[in-house]
């Protein structure tokens, strides 16, 4: 029995800090103290801490410590598990409790934590864990006590929607499935999060990889498929570690393969990697790139659910969605409902980037305001900047001004203003950035990213990128604010897929609360002497 | 079949289920602009030319993949239609080299179509040149991706029809081209020279390798006696060229144009396909007989036998030895003819002009010099025939009529028929059974083989032999019948397969467009030509005869193996590993 635990978290932000060899500095200095058997040291994913250096939480006590170095390491031990004296000067304490896990983490205040609930809190690479933290109990109870019927109409009544970005009611999509009839359907999890500044659904793979499988053979159980594929980003290599550890893992106990609980239903999961192209996140697209194609869309209809991969009723579902599904079996349909907002329930992960104080991912209930997520969950906007615009949803999300501080966040609010949630991304922006600097980096990775299928995207996003150029350079026209105005709205109802079509979103957005500051770069007449 | 009503700007109209927009439009007269778009292929919407607004929809919809449903409204005019086709043909335009005049397509290019109907008179972005090198390195197809307008309708056609998969999309964003695996050169992969693809190409990013100087040259030398033979399948479509409509049989006025050019003696590849019928016909009785390799495959087609080299040369056994038409043609333009003529083969050169760009490749393959030099000098297409006659002024539907030479201009109908598929197959069953029963076969006809499905059968009672018989026209058909006979299942013993849809008639030589439509009209006309023979019978070609009685011997005799046959070897998919 172990007396104290040590969580490290291990996470693409802290390895790059050095959480591996603290690690191992904390094993081996743990051993020559003989304390081996009295503490256990576990890494689990995200602890909700970022840009701190190497994070880590010592229980029972629930002391965080951030910015540890290996040098750290002997007074943490000599002080703090052999004295019992925190190190102040490593202490984070910024942590107010919470009430959904019961378990004190940083930040959480306004946040409550359904997907990320074991985030930070289990050893992701130990199955047993998750379990202890009721994992696999939702997929029992619908496998002996619910029909397909009862898991999708809880799912549809729950109103969860998709959080890839398009907020699609997903009970819905899973009846399209369902009533297709079918020798072999798939579930498709969307792991190839490509969108700037989106990090959401690494960590969710990272901190609870079982919460998606469980979430994945839920979604198969509920519209007859047995065969799922987890479409992981290449660049993401420590999710797709801990997602095939977590796959054999599962495999070993019998929570994946054939006749699953002793009944006649048999799920089986593998692993695609993708290999770095934005446009695959889109579903057809991803579905292509399985297929071992081109990664490029599909016209639609017809939609995955009916015809999808290999021309099979396929459900594509993000990450974040699958993980929420457990839950909701779980605990029901009424409870989700009773987290966020009346038509968007729920809450939802939010990665907060650019010019904010506390950067990070958050887990907050559909419905809360922007003011409340830049000024108090992250502590607002560094030197006392004033705030100039958010963009809500990654590259392609629409622009947010200060008339929008106080709009609660729901798919239906944002929708109403012509954005959109996306995939979470928050891009926080203050007073000195230059609007058109700001454009030409959305519109340099749309056309590095566009597939280069259709002419309005792929020829559109290199136009939009010379004339911004031009512009920049001081070369510019009023006629070419003009021509990028057009290009823009052409693209966004001509496009072939979402991404030529949603391009043009932060470029009219800004064009429509800041075109003076695109103005003030046109080219002044000489003047006369 | 289910129907469907919908109004498309206003206009009531009536369609079954299943139909696209832009199909349904047609009905009503309304012809919208498309690039990406081609009759043979599923579509792509990846030009975005043909967008339309649908009521209720937040998009705009691509017409030619949009499926009409009931009470759809559609305007296919209004200003944000026009301003987003105009803007995409604009974008289309800034990236093409718009040097129309040296190109080859000038004047039947779908870009200037386009930009035609949308009455485009301005471009608002400089030119950027499109990424992608010359593609010299076939003998047969030229690509220019600086051309390439990225329609897709090559690669489409390459996958889909012809299950080759040569090219494909390299590249992405602002700069994808098409180019060949690991962009070798089209003719260092497994391209099978079909010409498929500038058949289907709208500009003149593909054409094919052009031997008009190289004809001029030889008719410019004097010391040069110059031969033309033309093969079955162009005398039903050359007149396309000269704007005659689909169907338009220009035999003996194509003949007289010939002539015009200054062609010593214009022969026919329909004297040549009659000996095919003796040579391959002997050589399947003998398969029956002897237990030889069945099911005897034809080897008229030229990309049909670098698709069997490249992919399934286990089954080079099933190939029948003959040359094709076009080969035993020069073969015995620079023996048979050259002797009775007293004409030093040397000085001949003979030029054939095919419906096929495969014929480019195949006359200078090494197997193809038994005469002792080359035996097919240059080879035109049915396009570069035409513009030779075009640029002298010779307009075809203004010429009179006049005769083949003989003796190797003498041909029968079984000879025409060639040009469609099952053509070969309906004329060797026709000598076949003859000389099997010695009986009078009453209808020649034989309806089984004939229309342009992509695989049919037939049997025919040969004196209790019930010979089989399948049919194939495009190679991913013939892919199918092969991967039959791999696994033992094809109880057939002769099989025809043509490379290219419905046969030469529509060959990658041929005149562009190209459509199932088209090409129906174009095997019409050539069954038309069969009816107008006065002989019907390969075997009763006097012409033929002659040869086997004053020179050639016995058919598959010494002589005959000589010069009228080859074999053919196995070819890897990429030429650095040849074997």
């Amino acid at each position: 029995m172990h007396r104290i635990h040590i969580l490290i978290a291990m996470d693409g932000h802290t390895i790059a800090q050095g959480a591996r060899s603290v690690k191992d500095a904390l094993e081996r200095e743990l051993k020559m103290a003989a304390l081996a058997d009295e503490v256990r040291v576990v890494e689990t994913g995200s602890l909700g801490i970022y840009n701190k250096g190497v994070v880590m939480v010592v229980f029972p006590d629930a002391v965080y410590y951030a910015g540890v170095k290996v040098e750290d390491v002997s007074e943490i031990i000599s002080e703090h598990l052999i004295k019992g004296r925190k190190v102040d000067r490593l202490q984070y304490t910024d942590i107010p409790e919470t009430e959904t896990t019961g378990v004190p983490a940083p930040r959480f205040g306004k946040q409550v934590r359904v997907v990320l609930k074991n985030a930070g809190v289990i050893d992701p690479d130990n199955i047993d864990e998750y379990i202890a933290h009721d994992g696999y109990e939702a997929f029992g109870k619908a496998l002996t006590e619910m029909n397909p019927d009862a898991v999708r109409s809880t799912v549809k009544e729950s109103g969860l929607q998709g959080r890839g970005g398009a907020f699609f009611p997903t009970g819905l999509k899973w009846d399209f499935a369902a009533k297709e009839t079918a020798e072999q359907k798939y579930i498709v999890c969307n792991a190839d999060e490509g969108e700037p500044g989106t990090f959401k659904d690494r960590l969710i793979l990272e901190g609870d990889p079982h919460a998606v499988i469980e979430g994945m053979a839920l979604a198969g159980f509920a519209v007859g498929a047995t065969k799922g594929y987890v479409y992981i980003r290449g660049e993401y290599r420590m999710s797709i570690d801990r997602m095939q550890r977590a796959i054999d893992q599962a495999k070993e106990n019998g929570l994946l393969g054939d006749n699953l609980f002793g009944t006649d239903f048999s799920f089986d999961l593998e692993i695609r990697e993708g290999a770095g192209a934005y446009i695959c996140g889109e579903e057809t697209a991803l579905i292509e790139s399985i297929e071992g194609k081109r990664g490029e869309p599909r016209d639609k209809p017809p939609f995955p659910p009916s015809e999808g991969l290999w021309g099979k009723p396929t459900i594509v579902n993000n990450v974040e969605t699958l993980a929420n599904i457990p839950q909701i079996i779980l605990k029901g349909a009424e409870w989700y409902k009773s987290l966020g907002t009346e038509k968007s329930p729920g809450t939802k992960v939010f990665t907060m980037v650019g010019n904010i104080n506390n950067p990070g991912l958050i887990e907050v209930p559909m419905g809360i305001t922007l003011r409340e997520i830049i000024y108090d969950i992250g502590q607002g906007i560094p030197n006392g900047k004033g705030f100039k615009l958010a963009q809500m949803g990654g590259t392609t999300g629409g622009i947010l001004t200060s008339e929008h501080l106080d709009l609660p966040l729901a798919a239906e609010n944002l929708r109403e203003i012509g954005s959109g949630l996306g995939s979470g991304a928050l891009l926080v922006v203050d007073e000195d950035q230059e609007i058109v600097d700001l454009v030409t980096n959305f519109v340099e990775f749309f056309n590095h990213e566009s597939c280069g299928k259709c002419t309005l995207c792929r020829e559109g996003t290199g136009r939009l990128l010379e004339r911004l150029e031009k512009l920049s350079s001081g070369e510019g026209e009023i006629k070419d604010i003009d021509m990028i105005e057009e290009l823009a709205v052409v693209m966004m109802k001509g496009a072939f897929c979402g991404l030529g079509q949603a391009a043009p979103v932060p470029i009219l957005g800004t064009l429509k609360h800041f075109r003076p500051e695109f103005e003030k770069l046109v080219k002044q007449p000489e003047a006369v002497a | 079949m289910e129907n469907i009503t919908l109004t498309i700007d206003g206009k009531t109209v009536t369609v079954p289920k299943g139909t696209t927009v832009l199909e349904a439009a047609e009905k009503l007269n309304i012809k919208i602009p498309r690039l990406c778009y081609h009759p043979d292929l599923p579509p792509v919407s990846a030009c975005r030319l043909c967008v339309v607004e649908v009521e209720g929809d937040r998009l705009l919809r691509t017409a030619c993949s949009w499926q009409c449903q009931e009470g759809m409204k559609v305007s296919t005019r209004t200003q944000t239609v026009r301003d987003s086709r105009k803007m995409a043909l604009e974008l289309l335009l800034s990236r093409h080299p718009m040097k129309c005049t040296e190109c080859v397509r000038n004047n039947f290019c779908e870009l200037q179509d386009a930009a035609e109907q949308l009455g485009l008179r301005e471009n608002r972005f400089e030119y950027h040149e499109r990424k992608g090198e010359l593609d010299l390195s076939s003998a047969a197809i030229v690509r220019d991706p600086s051309k390439c307008i990225l329609c897709r309708r090559c690669i489409q056609t390459c996958e889909l029809v012809q299950s080759v998969s040569a090219i494909g999309l390299e590249g992405r964003g602002y700069e994808v081209w098409v180019d060949t695996p690991f962009g070798k050169g089209i003719g260092d992969v497994a391209c099978v020279s079909c010409g498929q693809c500038i058949d289907r190409c709208p500009v003149g990013a593909l054409y094919e390798n052009d031997h008009t100087a190289r004809v001029w040259a030889a008719l410019d030398d004097p010391t040069k006696h110059v031969v033309v033979q033309t093969a079955p399948a162009v005398r039903a479509s050359i007149g396309e060229m000269f704007g005659m409509a689909p169907g338009s049989l220009v035999t003996n006025q194509f003949v007289t144009g010939l002539r015009m050019l200054g062609f010593d003696k214009v022969f026919d590849t329909d004297f040549t396909a009659d000996l095919t019928i003796m040579e391959e016909g002997t050589e399947l009785l003998g398969r029956v007989k002897n237990g030889g390799t069945l099911p005897l495959l034809t080897s008229c087609s030229p990309g049909w036998i670098n698709f069997i080299e490249h992919f399934y040369p286990d089954l080079l056994p099933h190939v029948s030895s003959c040359k094709s038409p076009q080969q035993m043609f020069g073969a015995l333009a620079k023996t048979y003819y050259a002797e009775k003529n007293g004409i030093d083969p040397k000085d001949i050169y003979c030029v054939s002009i095919m419906p096929c760009t495969a014929k480019k490749y195949e006359c200078g393959r090494p197997e193809m010099n038994d005469s002792g030099f080359q035996d097919v000098d240059a080879v035109l297409t049915t396009r570069e025939a035409a513009v030779m006659m075009k640029q002298v002024g010779i307009n075809l539907p203004d010429l009179h009529e006049e005769d083949y030479d003989d003796p190797l201009g003498i041909s029968t109908g079984a000879a025409v028929i060639f040009g469609n598929t099952g053509g070969v197959m309906e004329a060797a069953l026709r000598t076949v059974y003859e000389i099997v029963t010695e009986k009078t076969l009453d209808d020649v006809e034989i309806k089984d083989v004939r229309g342009l499905e992509g695989i049919k059968e037939a049997e025919i009672d040969l004196n209790g032999l019930k010979v089989k018989a399948a049919v194939s026209n495009g190679l991913a058909n013939a892919r199918k019948l092969l991967d039959k006979i791999a696994a033992g299942e094809a109880e057939y013993h002769f099989i025809e397969i043509m490379a290219c849809p419905g046969g030469c008639i529509g060959g990658g030589g041929q005149p562009i467009p190209t459509s199932e439509d088209i090409r129906k009209k174009r095997a019409e006309a050539i069954y038309l030509q069969d009816r107008k023979m006065e002989i019907r019978k390969s075997h009763e070609n006097p012409a033929v005869i002659k040869l086997y009685e004053e020179w050639l011997g016995e058919p598959n005799g010494h002589k005959a193996h000589e010069l009228l046959h080859t074999h053919y070897d196995k070819k890897s998919i990429y030429k650095e590993n040849a074997a």
